[in-house]
């Protein structure tokens, strides 16, 4: 049985993760949600969630000094990241004055523009809410089983832009091109919500359960 | 742009059970709100929305346990609103597995409170409802009422629409107390004037008869979503069906 750490830093949408990745887990593997040192260093997998400001996850992972553990777990084991746990990856974020992220891909994090119009001249409205098309930019397995184009549910006002282009594993238009994922040897990070994207949200934590790197 | 057009249908929950008399086929309870939300995300809905109408304050606590029990099974949005008067409301809501708290009268009351609940937990899950009327009180010619259409408030809607915007709510709901009930259609002027009104997502709701209406509240209203809940209650029409029906008007939507 493996553990799959789902962790904890008083993110919103904590919860919701934690019950899609249960139903999906089966008896194989135990869902546990900590911010404890011990508990996540020997998980097997871990899940790093996040929603609402940036300025503020930064500051409780400070507090409860989770930066340098999943710092140190990020090199070992599989990662999912979801919205903030991808936005936080970065060098730098724009929100919040400019806030300093974990620096571990390189890239920065931008706001949409106010007033972008669509191909109808329709105003883009942000956040950028809803269900988007999800275009697969390399192969990877957390693909297995789910459609290129794929929609998954969003809900953000600011995305990534890595430096590096290999860093990019998906990209979704809204107005921009932007990152919908970025994947690195063992970090699969996304800015849509799996745990709120019926099917193929719940395939792509199934994939995440099984994944050897 | 490929971002779908949502279609959210909407539930009102009393004492923790489904009411307004939903019919599906072969359901077994009709009031069971995960059986119900079971079959409304088969359908293909968005998102789910749940009112909670109960009256007495001794089974408020009842309306967690159903968000609890909904969202262990139906991996969708889910938005639940009714009776949400503070912040520990909406954490108690959230940690259920809520995705996005619907606040109307207690922004109405305190509009403070909107900015401190999207500062606490970040505007994608604060929205606003807005219940509005046509009047000759307020200079857009839409007021705010409170209490299901009973009060009115002297604010001018399109201008409560933009204050809410600016205070950090992330999607405001649109009901017009007009239509509400009518099925004769959303007010699109209301529902345009507060969407152009606004740089964030609006909502239409309030008197969709036919899957028609649906589309129009889109390409008309300009809505970025659209909530109705007899027209799918009463087996009428699925969401599949809705859905169909707006990709035929070029509408993008998930299927």
């Amino acid at each position: 049985m493996s553990t799959v750490v789902v962790i904890d830093y008083g993110t919103s949408n904590l919860r919701s993760v934690a019950k899609a990745l249960v139903f999906v887990a089966g008896n194989k593997h135990k869902i546990i949600i900590s911010d404890q040192t011990e508990q996540i260093r020997s998980a097997d997998r871990v899940v790093f969630p996040g929603q609402g400001a940036i300025g503020q996850c930064m500051q409780s992972l400070k507090e409860k000094n989770l930066d340098e553990l999943i710092k140190e777990s990020i090199r070992t084991k599989p990662f999912l990241g979801i919205c903030l746990g991808l936005q936080s990856l970065m060098d730098e974020s724009d929100e919040d004055g400019g806030t300093k992220g974990l620096g571990i891909i390189p890239g920065r994090v931008l706001r949409f523009k106010n007033n972008i119009k669509d191909e109808n001249g329709d105003t883009c409205k942000i956040p950028h809410m809803g269900w988007n098309q999800v275009n697969q930019s390399k192969p990877h397995t957390l693909w297995k089983d789910i459609d290129d184009g794929a929609r998954f549910y969003f809900v953000h006002s600011y995305y990534v832009e890595p430096t590096n282009e290999s860093d990019i594993a998906a990209t979704t238009d809204y107005a921009v091109n932007f990152t919908s994922v970025s994947a690195h040897d063992n970090i699969f990070a996304t800015q849509f919500h799996p745990e709120k994207s019926q099917k193929a949200g719940l395939t792509l934590l199934k994939n995440f359960l099984v994944w050897k790197i | 742009m490929s971002l779908a057009k949502r279609i959210i249908p909407c539930l009102d929950v009393d004492g923790g059970r489904v009411v307004k008399g939903v019919c599906f086929v072969n359901i077994q309870d009709a009031g069971d709100p995960v059986e119900i939300a079971r079959r409304y995300d088969e359908q293909g809905a968005d998102e789910i929305t749940f009112l909670d109408i109960t009256a007495s304050s001794d089974e408020r606590n009842t309306m967690i346990d159903v968000v609890e029990a909904v969202a262990s099974q139906v991996f969708i949005p889910l938005t639940v609103g009714g009776g949400i008067r503070n912040l520990d409301d909406i954490r108690a809501m959230l940690n259920a597995g809520a995705d996005k708290i619907s606040i109307n009268t207690a922004a109405v009351k305190n509009p403070d409170f909107i900015d401190a609940a999207s500062a606490k937990f970040g505007s994608q899950c604060i929205v606003v409802a807005i219940d509005a009327k046509q009047s000759h009180n307020t200079a857009s010619g839409w007021e705010v009422f409170t209490h299901g259409g009973r009060n009115p408030t002297g604010i001018d809607a399109i201008e409560w629409a933009r204050q809410m915007a600016d205070r950090g709510a992330g999607e405001i709901l649109l009901t017009s107390m007009d239509r509400d009930g009518t099925r004769k259609g959303f007010d699109l002027e209301l529902t345009r004037a507060v969407s152009e009104a606004v740089n964030i997502p609006v909502i239409a709701s309030g008197g969709v008869g036919t899957l028609e209406h649906l589309a129009d509240g889109i390409l008309k209203g300009k809505a970025d979503a659209v909530l109705a809940a007899s027209i799918f209650h009463f087996g009428e029409h699925t969401v599949q069906e809705a859905k169909t029906l707006m990709k035929r008007f070029n509408i993008e939507v998930r299927l």
